[in-house]
């Protein structure tokens, strides 16, 4: 009787295990098709409608064939280019900070929580508010607009990722380096910095893939342009608001246009984000 | 040379006794103190940056609160012609969206989480956790135009059409289900933003069963529990503020996601009154709108900005505030 009892628990724990780890499996295998399904059409619709011209044509005006997608392209690396070169001395020196001085003090605790919240933080709101302190009152969107508007969403990333690297490195490095008789900036950076080189470059990486791909900051900054502009101070046209305009349009040549810089932008933000962690494992290892 | 190092007591080879000791002291003092000042000014900047946007969008949104006042949070109306605006339809849709993600994409999180905790082969973990990290990596507008293209229309013949004849008959449920089948609309939207969320929340909900300690897990196994008892009475509670914060990042950032959603929910200014009714969420008016908006609608939409920032600071806050404190117990 006894017996028979516990064979029955244990043949219900048995099937409730069974259940479990089944539903678990599929959600993995349901979650894994779905995005692998994202990425499948992505790439057949995107390499379809990858051509040379879309590396040397401009933005073809309303129901034209033809066209490319250079003007959104260069506009895209201009941004982001001027974008890393302002996020990342600030986003470090923030980092820095954060590391050797923020351990305690009230303004740096509440610095780390907000700078946690602004990482997910949503993008447009920080479009708002770009539009409202620089589009607004110079009057123009620009290109620097839109840049302005990718820094203040890559700067927690940056800043994030380097606190986490530097506090990785061994406090003795630190002694080392102060009983050397250093000054602290000097410890900070040719000792500290440099030791945690590679998980800062992947924080940066990391932080160039993140705004490659942001669209809704962009809409009412850097706008869009139907022509080649090379003039950060004007309307630049961009990857994200191109494909933003043209999948929405009801022009077939536009939408193939669409799905090629999808692929681009795409393949640009997989590559970095392969490339940063090639980078962090090279750390682990060396 | 004024050195008041005691050269008297201290004999010193001459080059150490000409170093001005004092001099460098102070200089690497001074260099010091602007090197801690330039760095706190940048940390500061993220600060800045916050009050900078609430007071911005406030000044901005202020022709607006000042017409409408409290009622604009849910005035049921969005008539750009009459000058009549109110908050409520965008506010409906952006929940209705975010919840009905939520609702599909914690499950499946979950089961990916626990797969790739418990069950999966360890030579799989790693390739099958970078490939979730990398599609949470993929940018929003590519979900959207997915949504746009491919899942509307396969979701207008297959999951609508059925749902809706299912449904038909039934009292309450019958009117969820009712409308134009067009594969757009909240529930489209919101099956969208869940796939766009699964892959963020899953690879949170992995590290944060990962903190478990591998003494606690075992420990369990050793008194004869099954995988799944593991993972419900020791995983599940050991980690579950984590997870709680994990969900919370997921809807934060479905709350103000923009692209994937502007794409398929329909953006129709009317309140939706069944799930397949096209709605617009607060992001996807700002995207659609803003751009040729003047006066006292420019100032409505910068109301609805504020809205949402105050909603998802709210949201982001408490998720942190959870994730903070399991990782303090990882301490144990």
């Amino acid at each position: 009787m006894t017996n028979n009892m516990d064979l029955n628990i244990y043949r219900r724990r048995r099937l409730a295990n069974f259940w479990g780890l089944l539903t678990s499996m599929l959600a993995m295998a349901i979650g894994l098709a779905v995005l692998f399904w994202i990425l499948f059409v992505l790439f057949s619709n995107g390499f379809a409608s990858l051509d040379w011209n879309m590396f040397t044509k401009d933005t073809p005006a309303p129901g034209t064939e033809g066209g490319g997608l250079r003007n959104a392209i260069v506009g895209s690396l201009m941004i982001v280019g001027l974008t890393v070169l302002v996020a990342t001395p600030v986003g470090i020196l923030a980092g820095i900070y954060m590391a050797e001085y923020g351990d305690t003090s009230f303004t740096a605790n509440t610095t780390r929580f907000v700078t946690d919240i602004m990482l997910s933080a949503p993008s447009i709101v920080i479009g708002l508010f770009v539009y409202a302190i620089a589009v607004a009152t110079l009057g123009t969107f620009s290109g620097y607009a839109g840049s302005l508007a990718l820094t203040l969403i890559a700067i927690p990333v940056v800043m994030r990722t380097t606190e986490n690297m530097l506090r990785l490195v061994p406090g003795s490095l630190r002694e080392a380096a102060f009983a050397l008789g250093a000054p602290r900036w000097k410890v900070s950076l040719s000792v500290t910095l440099r030791a945690a080189k590679n998980g800062v470059i992947t924080g940066l990486l990391l932080a160039v893939a993140r705004i490659s791909g942001e669209t809704a900051p962009l809409l009412f900054t850097a706008l869009n342009n139907q022509f080649f502009n090379s003039d950060m101070g004007s309307p630049m046209a961009n990857l994200p608001v191109v494909i933003f305009q043209y999948a929405m349009s009801p022009y077939d040549n536009w939408i193939r246009l669409a799905w090629g810089g999808a692929l681009l932008v795409t393949m640009a933000v997989l590559l970095l984000n392969i490339m940063a962690r090639i980078f962090f494992r090279n750390k682990e290892v060396g | 040379m004024h050195t008041t190092f005691p050269t008297e007591t201290h004999p010193m080879t001459t080059s150490i006794s000409k170093i001005n000791f004092d001099a460098v002291g102070r200089r690497q003092r001074f260099q010091d103190a602007i090197f801690h000042r330039l760095t706190q000014v940048f940390s500061l900047l993220v600060l800045l940056a916050l009050v900078g946007i609430i007071i911005s969008l406030l000044i901005n949104a202020w022709p607006t609160f000042q017409k409408f006042g409290f009622k604009f949070i849910w005035y049921v109306e969005w008539d750009i012609i009459n000058e009549e605006f109110g908050a409520a339809i965008a506010i409906v849709g952006t929940l209705a969206s975010a919840g009905i993600a939520m609702l599909f994409a914690v499950p499946l999180a979950f089961g990916i989480a626990v797969f790739l905790t418990e069950t999966c082969p360890v030579w799989l973990r790693r390739p099958l956790g970078t490939a979730i990290e990398l599609l949470a990596a993929v940018p929003s507008i590519i979900y959207g135009m997915f949504g746009l293209f491919v899942f509307a229309p396969l979701f207008a013949d297959y999951i609508q059409m059925p749902l809706r004849d299912l449904m038909a008959g039934m009292p309450i449920i019958g009117t969820l289900f009712s409308g134009a089948v067009n594969g757009m609309g909240i529930l489209a939207a919101g099956v969208v933003l869940a796939f766009m969320v699964l892959p963020f929340v899953a690879a949170v909900m992995r590290d944060v069963f990962e903190i478990t300690p591998s003494i606690l897990r075992e420990s369990a196994y050793g008194l004869g529990c099954t995988t799944w008892e593991v993972v419900r009475k020791i995983v599940l509670p050991y980690t579950q503020k984590g997870v709680i914060g994990g969900v919370m990042l997921g809807l934060g950032r479905a709350l103000g996601e923009t692209m994937a959603v502007t794409f398929v929910i329909g953006n129709a200014n009317r309140m939706p009154t069944s799930l397949f009714s096209p709605g617009t969420s607060i992001a996807s008016t700002l995207a659609n709108e803003f751009g040729e908006a003047a006066d006292l609608h420019i100032s409505s939409l910068f109301a609805l900005g504020f809205m949402l920032f105050i909603i998802t600071f709210v949201v982001l806050a408490f998720a942190k505030m959870m994730i903070n404190r399991a990782e303090k117990a990882k301490g144990f």
